[in-house]
């Protein structure tokens, strides 16, 4: 699909400036009024305005093809006044505030590159921090849609492209030298006569007294020596020491433990509470209060608190979904199915539903903030990817103006789309203001699984029709349980909904289906819509929203039409592919992972492909499903089959670092090996039945393939595609197919092991349970 | 209320507490050593590992009142002083490998690797494929293929 996107991202060439030169690296900033020199960029500088997209764009494509989410997320930031800057101190450091969220993408490792590279200053120089929620930013501090680099990797570059050349210039005048005839290398400047001097001494008189335009050139990738090459994370040390500080790390006055005993539905409510009193006077507890959705608990140590969760007596309100259990919303689903437009072709039809269960985005770091809320302000700290929306409406909640709430976004243990959401830090916000003293909201794991957002149970019907060696048409139809966009994309859409490809009126959950998907196959007439039922489970965005159960469904199905035309899946995959860089990847993936390798009875490989982000995947593995690796015996958990390899063949566009985008890729396989066999969410009489980790299946050492490779294409972009989401998609599409192949039944409901429940359900009250405390039986 | 006292990262500490409070809690809320993460408090998650007279355990599902004076307790904090350096070889594979994404399982998956690499040597042979499936922390952002190459790297060392 590459090549017919006509996005900034892809564009390589632009118009001359009036000398000749080129001017696609020519890029203008602001020269900040500040003590020490400080570099200002707009959100945008650098791109071309997206809407000059359409003119080039072919008829046929669908949308993901010629404007993608990301796009939306670029536009979306245009009219934003605020900038973002790049600071100097004395020290000779250079300090970067990124308005985005670190939950483990790396996103702090690559902006730290990118200002090293261009400021040429040693990364250990560079200092990346979390900004603040930020309003003057509008709807530009939002992470998520694996859109972090590619809008910020421009602005990033000039404002440290600007800030370089100011310090060369500074250097200059004092020595009386022009700037031309300077280099800068490892943070000092350099002049004729072996003349130096660091930027730290340079920052002062480099200051500028007022705010000014200024421009500069970006470097040019030949003279690249930190983009592009592997680099471990800069927190790494502080990962492994145990320093890395997280929500409830922090040490905040007076901010004590707190928890909440929660009713036994979702979003169930609390009508009375038989013993306050008691429970106030239990040992450790200093404040018990009703809240909204259950009574929450303040105390000296959180297992105190946990302690005091199973004394609650309380009357609870009906939740929102009470009746609901998988068979009912699965019924619901279909009956809101919508109809396919092609009539079949008799013999040459190929009808199928696939069925994919609720999946839990909960991360391992529990759902935790800390709020101090005063009668006229408050302060709260979380991991926050939208703190903007998160400040607004905990401001209306608390009855405060927006600048008295201040939202200060931490470290996060995780997302997967979880901190899409701040229904923590409102929560914690609400406690902290009927208590009258700040507290350190926990959720609790058995909170996270059952009370938080969700995945939304899906279902994918397709219907393809071919004739003679060809595919007619190709029809897909999603219905899914709503997901919740309320965190901010909504906003973007409707502050540019007129200067998106898409038709009008479609809610925003079918804008952001059809910015996500498309088909990249040669497929005749290719429909891929959504509808939803407007069930009031709570749920949002999972890593890779719906592309996972899209890809999946399109891939089982390529596979059975190879099959129905007697051709391999890897060589039908090449008559067919549309997306050049697609089909290099597939074939980089058929080498290296030795397609068509004879295999023993009861294995088999799979592959499949996927573009997004505007970058491309080819994923190969191989999977065993003999009885003897199915059954294999673990304790408290799922064995299954297994994946025993995985290549994932990946072109980024331009990779900024190696070793991260790697480690995304290997982070995505795990999710899909957990998607396609393993982990869901049982859904009975309005609560998911999973508890713990050792109820929700998630990827363990024991399922995780031996064998993983990544293999990273040479670049094809100037620019950035999106990583974080990329891999989940095609690796869970692969896994299922090369199950089918396996076991030659195409599975149609995922995860696989979904019809098996593999635990104990813990009780429902109390809400967490209590801790153990035989732990001193079970060292090792 | 009683006062507890154990050894912790190589100091005898004494702490005040009701004796059934979770030694998790006691070591994160009242002593304020946050190495040892809270992601499960039912000993399934594992994040919370540490040691207690050189071997793996989880201190969310410990009683405060069950630790003895003398038990040493190691948290990631004291790891490095187990072996008079600045750094674990197993926490410097973890660095060599890149291992860690988000990091709040990594503390956790360190202090049992070293356990699990010791447990073999113990048993005489070194770490397996076999051993790496036992165990049990998860790690949500998925880093397991790197878990897996940095343990057999660091075991080497130790």
């Amino acid at each position: 699909m590459a090549e017919h996107r006509r996005s900034p991202d892809e564009s390589t060439t632009e118009p001359a400036d009036e000398r000749g030169r080129p001017g696609r690296r020519r890029v203008l900033g602001y020269l900040l009024a500040a003590p020490t020199l400080a570099v200002g960029v707009s959100w945008i500088a650098g791109s071309a305005d997206p809407r000059a997209a359409d003119a080039a764009v072919p008829s046929l494509p669908q949308p993901e093809e010629i404007f993608d989410l990301g796009d939306l997320q670029n536009l979306a930031a245009a009219p934003t006044s605020g900038l973002i800057s790049v600071q100097l101190a004395t020290d000779g450091t250079a300090f970067f505030a990124v308005p985005r969220a670190e939950v483990g993408q790396g996103m702090t490792t690559a902006i730290a590159m990118i200002v090293a590279e261009e400021l040429d200053l040693p990364m250990d120089k560079v200092t990346v921090g979390l900004a603040d929620a930020r309003p003057e930013l509008l709807m530009n501090q939002l992470t998520g849609g694996s859109n972090s680099m590619r809008s910020m990797y421009v602005p990033v570059r000039t404002a440290a492209a600007i800030a370089r050349q100011r310090l060369v210039e500074t250097a200059g005048a004092q020595w009386g030298v022009s700037a031309g005839k300077l280099t800068t290398r490892g943070g000092v400047v350099r002049g004729p006569g072996g003349r130096t001097a660091t930027y730290g001494s340079l920052t002062r008189a480099a200051a500028s007294s007022q705010t000014i335009t200024v421009s500069a050139e970006l470097k040019p990738r030949s003279q690249f020596t930190v983009l592009g090459r592997p680099h471990n994370r800069i927190d790494a040390v502080d990962i492994v020491t145990g320093a890395k500080t997280f929500a409830m790390d922090l040490q905040i006055p007076n901010a004590k433990p707190t928890m909440v005993a929660r009713p036994p539905t979702i979003n169930g409510t609390v009508v009375s509470v038989g013993n306050l009193a008691a429970v106030r006077a239990m040992p450790g507890i200093t404040d018990v209060v009703a809240i909204t959705h259950g009574v929450a608990i303040r105390g000296e140590t959180f297992g105190q608190c946990i302690d005091a969760i199973q004394r609650v007596e309380a009357t609870w309100g009906p939740g929102t979904v009470d009746d609901e259990s998988d068979a009912t919303v699965l019924a619901k689903l279909r009956a809101a199915q919508l109809p396919m437009a092609v009539p079949p072709l008799l013999s040459n039809t190929i009808d199928a539903e696939f069925v994919f269960a609720f999946a839990s985005n909960s991360p391992l770091e529990p759902d935790c903030a800390i709020a101090d809320v005063r009668p006229d302000s408050a302060e709260i700290w979380s991991c926050l990817k939208v703190p903007i929306v998160a400040q607004e409406d905990i401001a209306k909640q608390l009855g405060l103006p927006i600048d008295a709430v201040k939202v200060h976004v931490t470290q996060g243990g995780g997302s997967f789309g979880r901190h899409l959401f701040h229904d923590v830090a409102a929560e914690a916000a609400e406690i902290s203001q009927k208590m009258g003293k700040p507290v350190k909201l926990s959720w609790s794991r058995t909170d996270n699984f059952r009370q938080g957002r969700t995945h939304p149970m899906c279902t994918s019907r397709v219907r393809v029709n071919y004739l003679a060696g060809n595919v007619l048409s190709y029809e897909q139809r999603h219905t899914s349980v709503q997901t919740d966009f309320g965190h901010g994309l909504g906003e973007m859409i409707t502050a540019t909904a007129a200067d998106l490809p898409v038709a009008g009126n479609l809610s925003f959950a079918e804008t952001i289906f059809e910015l996500t998907q498309s088909s990249p196959y040669n497929f005749g007439v290719t429909t891929q819509l959504l509808n939803e039922i407007p069930l009031k489970f709570n749920t949002g965005s999972m890593r890779n929203i719906y592309s996972p159960n899209v890809v999946c469904a399109e891939e089982l199905m390529v596979d059975r039409l190879a099959a129905k035309m007697g051709q391999d899946p890897v060589r039908f995959r090449r008559n067919f592919l549309k997306d050049q860089r697609l089909l290099a990847a597939l074939n980089k993936a058929a080498e290296v992972g030795q397609w068509g390798r004879t295999m023993p009875k009861g294995m088999a490989q799979g592959v499949a492909v996927h573009a997004e982000y505007r970058a491309a995947v080819a994923t190969l593995v191989e999977i065993d499903c003999r009885p003897e690796t199915v059954n294999r015996p673990i304790r408290d958990g799922v064995s299954g089959p297994r994946v025993t390899k995985a290549l994932i063949v990946v072109d980024p566009g331009f990779c900024i670092n190696p070793r991260g985008l790697e480690a995304q890729m290997i982070g995505g396989l795990q999710d899909a090996v957990a998607l396609a066999l393993t982990s869901s969410l049982h859904i009975k009489n309005g609560m998911p039945l999973e508890g713990s980790w050792d109820n929700y299946f998630y990827t363990r050492q024991w399922n995780t393939p031996p064998d993983v490779q990544v293999v990273i294409m040479p670049n094809t972009s100037e620019h950035p595609g999106g990583a974080g989401e990329l891999a989940v998609a095609p690796a869970f599409a692969a896994i299922a197919c090369a199950y089918a192949r396996a076991t030659g039944k195409m599975p149609t409901y995922f995860p696989i092991n979904h019809g098996t429940l593999g635990f104990e359900p813990l009780p429902l009250e109390p809400s967490t349970p209590q801790s153990p405390t035989d732990g001193l039986d079970h060292t090792f | 209320m009683p006062t507890h006292t154990f050894k912790l990262n190589g100091k005898q500490v004494s702490v005040e507490t009701e004796g059934n409070v979770r030694l998790l809690w006691v070591l994160r809320d009242l002593l304020g050593v946050t190495g040892p993460k809270y992601g499960c408090a039912l000993e399934v998650c594992k994040s919370c590992t540490s040691h207690i007279n050189g071997k793996a355990f989880n201190p969310c599902s410990v009683q405060v009142k069950d630790i003895e004076p003398a038990d040493e307790i190691t948290t990631i904090e004291g790891l490095p002083a187990t072996v008079g350096k600045d750094l674990h070889p197993m926490q410097q594979a973890w660095l060599d490998n890149d291992v860690s994404q988000c990091g709040y399982c990594q503390p956790g998956q360190i202090m049992a690797a070293v356990a699990k690499v010791k447990q073999a040597h113990a048993e005489g042979h070194e770490i397996t494929d076999a051993d790496l499936d036992e165990l049990r922390n998860i790690c949500r952002c998925g880093t397991y293929s790197r878990i897996r190459e940095a343990i057999k790297a660091g075991a080497k060392e130790m």
